[in-house]
């Protein structure tokens, strides 16, 4: 995978991750492209689009854009699941995951970005394995339990 | 589970609203009263771009006093970073806090550290120098007892790392994959194989720990480890088809279910460890028949498994008949791919279309006939409303395009090409566009328009490549000179009538190629002024022929044209100004053309421009050209009366059978020659067919170097070009056009080329050995004519000539060499020849006697050689070889490993009343040729041979001009290495060979201008590079 995009409807990004080096004037670039041609996308269309020399796989989850770029000799479909599965390890992190859980924790979206996709590979297809990775480093972070406490109005 | 998030997130932006509206509920305000929280709303309040920047600005000012301020905290510090990173999505600089990131990995706690390592993967990129200062932190951190500090150290190298700084990190990481952690063996794999794609060479001696992770008990580390293995299989698979069974045996117990249920994804066992496996396995089994009858079990098992309608089972499906297509095939697993194929193509999902779409452009070269059973839903496709799918059926399309359905093809794609708006798309299509075009292009009018239409599209962005192809083209021609000036004649017209019209800009290199090739032109401004200013009615090829003579006489008579064309009905606005137009065109100004020009607007021209106004339609265009030659002004008449016909048609055709009979004749006219009996599968369609311009042999190359100084380009090409053609260029035009005329039945065969070049078993031209090519011969050929020694010199040996001769005569049947001396002294003459049996060579030595004394104890000797397997033929050794007399012995040959020149050394001892023994040594040269035999098979079993074999060269071998011909090339392959044309086709030719005892070995060339662009394949390795050796020897040598 080259990079994952989530932005909201609205075109606001949300999170951004690069596994290929490329000049913050470049990111931006691709990023806007995307996000325009992504949005201008009617919902019965096809989840894949050719982007340049790439392949970019897009979902959206409610009001949030899934986005990932990868190589034309990749697995599509393969690359739709591993959105999903983020979402689900999003979801069971968060206790249903919203985006305002992304916007105002986006550092743990990361974090748990990084335990399943690692240097643009999956890392661990096991979803007990991640959140049980993700909870090791937590265990040291008061603040998730406030977190957890206060997520009772969403669910 | 997708549902309940799906639902979740749709409630969302009422939350937010809510959130925002009533300040949120108490819980909620304590864990966004962090500062990031603040920030966040502040943003989402704000209602302008405007607003937004002087909220940042102010934010990213305050940032940047608190991260420099001596009293910050850690602790703030982690805080900062959240928000700095926040600004940064926003797309607003923050730079001055990356320092800051990395000094908080440094030093913070594991909270603070987490977040600082965080902040430098998202900041930094690998090659930023700031980068440098993060090594030692994580050397440290490597090297820490806490786990959690090992991972965040390992995650952090996996995804950017300073390539010159890893030696510094390395062993650390190697010892890691011994650590008891799973989840550290795992991510050091993955930092590993970080290194592999930045540094390939630094973690080559780690492979075979490798092999180790790849045997871990845990099923992540493992998985980790397939990544490795991916790439470097991917970049040399020979050297891990071993591990093939592992593979195997690994997948079939994913499949089979064997793994923890952890590992299960919506109920299928690890879809992404099958995938990874399978896209493995694909690669092994490239051409490779053992490695693959390996996985045909498990592939079987893989497509009978995946039968959950789930996009994960669909997923690993597509790789399965990605993986079957992509090895050696078997036709039993290929059945059920095709019939997975249909499942996604006919599948409602549009994703699964896609791929399905996406599937067959992969398989569309083995397998044309699934194109076939698929025409109605990919024309449907065609018209699809997301792009995708019709790009995507552009694709494939574009990978079955012959010389009959180009036109449509290239239509299609010319449609498509006038919606896009994305630049790398406009190029990709363009370039497609214009190689079709000149390879398949049925006329020189369409290959003009189409030229035109991507140089108006796509001058700005495209690939010089295509202007200059272009260009090179139209000056140098190919074979029919008659055609060349028609051709160039067709695209000044065609520009003139571009540049005519108003208020239209074309790009630049379309400019520069007009005025290119007007330049070239200008001579014939006089007859194109003419002509315009009478009506520029289209260009009739007819006529044309006549102008042969043009440019020795440059006057020219085109009465007809002049009267028909001002008498037809059609062109009444004539304009006198169009008089002047010669003057200005050879001063080459397209302003004051168009200006001068407006009133030249001629429907004639016009009408076989626009979309509408061309016809397709072959049978149509002929019959014009033979009535227009004897009544010119009716042919005009005809034209349009056979377009308001062929119009007519269409209406009907539409009237009466709705859209699904459209779809069928555009479903006829797309997959014409996609036959299950044409040959296009075999090597890849660009391989296959004759290019239509093709350019003539270097002799004229000589002024290809001036296509970049257009200017300086005249009309000398039009005298330069014309003579010089070959001998052989006329055998070759005969199979250049039979190939044109029948692309599905390539079958052209020797009777096309003179028979003797192509006899199968062709009189094999003397196989010199060099190194005794200028020693006497006691017999010159195969007469004995030599062989009448005068009794004063020698004794005779008359008695035993009939022998020798019968001898000869005996293996005449075989092709054989002559018979050179190899060593001599007063007493004996040993003379040798090769026999190149059909099954072996056979090495004959004829010893003759030439005292008068009967030699005893003759003994002859071969002396073992590593590379061949000498034994010698009973029956044909007597120790004793009477006086004047000759004996033979024969030995047969046989070489054990392939090489290119080889020595057989020996010795031959004798006694003479019984004295002393003498011995004689001698050695014979052995060449890779002597044991290469022509390998008769048919087409399709070199296709089948072709694609198993895994060997293979490449190269372009450049040829004198006697040998750049298709013919001349044959014959020196199929006489001087004895190859097996198996087929010829357009200007590229099949031929097989083996390599005694059975090592088959095949080669596809193609003549190429004064290139001769060779492919060998073989089974064994080391053949194609000794063919392509002896190749070129012969090559360059004749």
């Amino acid at each position: 995978m080259q990079f994952m995009l989530l932005f909201s409807r609205q075109g606001k990004l949300r999170l951004q991750k690069w596994y290929v080096p490329l000049s913050d004037k470049e990111k931006k670039k691709i990023t806007r492209e995307l996000v325009q041609t992504v949005l201008a996308r009617k919902p019965k269309m096809c989840s894949f689009l050719e982007w340049r020399d790439l392949k970019i796989v897009y979902k959206r989850y409610a009001s949030l854009y899934f986005c990932c770029a990868i190589e034309d000799q990749d697995n599509e479909l393969i690359t739709l699941e591993i959105i999903h599965r983020y979402v689900e390890l999003l979801d069971k992190y968060f206790g249903s995951v919203c985006e305002l859980d992304i916007i105002f924790n986006f550092e743990k979206a990361y974090f748990i970005l990084d335990e399943f996709l690692l240097g643009g590979e999956v890392q661990e297809t096991s979803k007990k394995n991640v959140l049980k990775a993700i909870e090791q480093a937590d265990l040291l972070q008061e603040v998730k339990k406030v977190i957890f406490k206060n997520k009772s109005f969403v669910t | 589970m997708s549902d309940i998030v799906e639902k979740t997130l749709t409630a969302l932006p009422g939350l937010f609203l809510q959130n925002q509206s009533v300040g949120g509920p108490a819980g909620v305000k304590t864990s966004f009263s962090s500062r990031l929280g603040g920030l966040v709303r502040g943003i989402t309040a704000l209602t302008s771009k405007h607003e937004e920047e002087k909220l940042i600005q102010q934010e990213l000012s305050n940032l940047k006093a608190t991260v420099s301020a001596p009293t910050t905290t850690l602790r703030m510090m982690r805080e900062c970073m959240v928000r700095l990173i926040y600004c940064e999505m926003l797309g607003y600089d923050a730079s001055f806090g990356y320092i800051h990131a990395i000094k908080l990995a440094q030093q913070g706690n594991l909270l603070e550290k987490r977040v600082g390592y965080l902040a430098v993967s998202l900041f930094l990129h690998e090659n930023h120098e700031l980068l440098l200062l993060l090594v030692n932190t994580v050397v440290k951190d490597l090297q820490s007892t806490n786990l959690v500090e090992v991972c965040m150290a390992l995650t952090i190298v996996s995804q950017i790392f300073p390539r010159e700084m890893i030696p510094a990190v390395l062993p650390l990481i190697e010892d890691k994959l011994q650590h008891s952690k799973e989840i550290i063996r795992r991510k050091a794999v993955l930092a590993l194989y970080k290194f592999h794609l930045i540094a390939p060479n630094q973690v080559q001696h780690i492979h075979i720990k490798f092999r180790k992770a790849l045997c871990d008990r845990d099923v992540g580390v493992m998985a980790a480890s397939l990544h490795i293995y991916f790439r470097m299989i991917k970049e040399n698979s020979s050297g891990y088809k071993d591990l093939t069974g592992s593979f195997v045996t690994i997948l079939k117990q994913v499949v089979g279910g064997k793994l923890p249920v952890d590992f299960n994804y919506h109920s299928v066992p690890a879809p992404w460890i099958q995938i990874q496996l399978l896209r493995i396995l694909g690669l092994l089994g490239k051409d490779d028949q053992r490695t693959s009858e390996l996985m045909y079990d498990v592939l079987d098992e893989s497509l009978r498994r995946a039968e959950l309608n789930h996009n994960v089972t669909y997923a690993i499906l597509f790789e399965c008949v990605h993986t079957v297509y992509s090895i050696y095939p078997k036709s039993e697993l290929l059945e059920k791919a095709a019939k997975c194929i249909g499942k996604f193509v006919l599948s409602p999902k549009i994703n699964l279309k896609y791929l399905g779409l996406k599937a067959l452009t992969y398989v569309i070269q083995q397998d044309p006939t699934l194109a076939l059973q698929h025409q109605m839903t990919i024309i449907e496709c065609l018209d699809h409303p997301d792009p995708i799918i019709k790009r995507e059926t552009l694709e494939l399309l574009y990978r079955i395009t012959n010389a009959q359905n180009i036109t449509v093809i290239v239509q299609k794609m010319l449609e498509y090409l006038h919606q896009s708006k994305e630049e790398y798309i406009i190029v990709n299509l363009v370039g497609k566009i214009a190689e079709l075009a000149e390879k398949y292009a049925p006329d020189n009018a369409w290959f003009i328009q189409t030229m035109n239409a991507v140089f108006s599209v796509g001058g700005d962005v495209m690939h010089p490549d295509i202007p200059n192809n272009f260009m090179r083209l139209l000056a140098e021609g190919f074979d029919d000179e008659t055609e060349d000036q028609q051709l160039r004649l067709y695209a000044v017209q065609s520009y003139l009538t571009l540049l005519d019209v108003e208020n239209v800009f074309y790009p630049q290199k379309f400019l520069q190629v007009m005025s290119w090739v007007d330049a070239s032109l200008s001579f014939l401004d006089g007859f194109v002024a003419e002509e315009l200013s009478q009506g520029a009615a289209p260009y009739k090829p007819h006529h044309q022929r006549q102008e042969e003579k043009l440019s020795q006489e440059k006057v020219l008579n085109f009465e007809p044209y002049g009267l028909s064309f001002s008498s037809s009905g059609f062109t009444g606005r004539q304009s006198p100004a169009g008089i002047s137009l010669g003057s200005d065109i050879s001063g080459n100004s397209a302003e004051t053309g168009m200006k001068e020009t407006n009133s030249l607007k001629l429907e004639g021209i016009k009408k076989l421009w626009g979309k509408e106004g061309y016809l397709p339609k072959k049978e149509g265009k002929t019959g014009d050209e033979t009535e227009a030659l004897p009544v010119p002004q009716e042919s005009i008449i005809m034209e349009n009366v056979d377009q308001a016909v062929t119009k007519k048609d269409q209406c009907q055709v539409l009237t009466q059978s709705k859209e699904e009979k459209e779809k069928q004749l555009l479903a006829s006219s797309l997959f014409v020659g996609l036959g299950s009996e044409s040959t296009i599968n075999l090597l890849g369609k660009a391989d296959t067919v004759s290019h239509k311009f093709r350019r003539k042999p270097k002799v004229k190359e000589t002024k290809s170097g001036e296509t970049t100084s257009a200017h300086s380009m005249t009309c000398s090409y039009f005298s330069s070009s014309s003579n010089a053609t070959y001998e052989d260029d006329y055998y070759l035009d005969a199979l250049q056009d039979r190939g044109d005329k029948e692309l599905n039945k390539f079958s052209l065969n020797s009777e096309l080329l003179d028979s003797e070049s192509l006899t199968e078993l062709p009189s094999v031209e003397k196989l010199s050995n060099c190194k005794l090519s200028s020693s006497p011969s006691l017999f010159t050929d195969n007469n004995m004519e030599g062989f009448h020694p005068s009794q004063s010199t020698a004794p005779s040996v008359a008695p035993e000539t009939s022998l020798a001769s019968s001898l000869l005569e005996e293996t005449s049947e075989h092709m054989h060499s002559e018979l050179v001396e190899v060593c001599h002294n007063e007493t004996i003459s040993v003379s040798s020849y090769k026999i190149w049996k059909d099954d072996c060579l056979f090495i004959v030595w004829s010893v003759s006697n030439k005292s008068g004394l009967e030699l005893k104890s003759a003994n002859l000797e071969i002396a073992p050689a590593e590379n061949f397997k000498i034994t010698e033929q009973p029956g044909c050794c007597l120790p004793v070889i009477e006086a004047e007399s000759i004996k033979t012995f024969q030995y047969s040959v046989q070489m054990e490993k392939p090489f290119t020149e080889g020595n057989l050394s020996g010795f031959i001892n004798y006694q003479m009343m019984d004295t002393h023994s003498v011995q004689l040594e001698f050695s014979v040269n052995l060449s890779l040729l002597d044991f290469i035999r022509p390998l008769k098979i048919s087409t399709e079993n070199f296709g089948k041979l072709w694609l198993s074999f895994a060997n293979d060269v490449k190269q372009n071998v450049k040829v004198s001009e006697s040998q750049a011909t298709l013919p001349s090339a044959l014959k020196t392959l199929q006489q001087k290495l004895r190859l097996h044309v198996v087929e010829i086709i357009g200007n590229e030719g099949l031929l097989a060979c083996q390599l005694l005892p059975s090592i088959p070995c095949l080669l596809h060339f193609r003549v190429h201008g004064d290139v001769l662009a060779l492919w060998f394949r073989s089974s064994c390795s080391a053949l194609p590079d000794y063919l392509l050796y002896q190749c070129q020897k012969v090559m360059e040598g004749s």
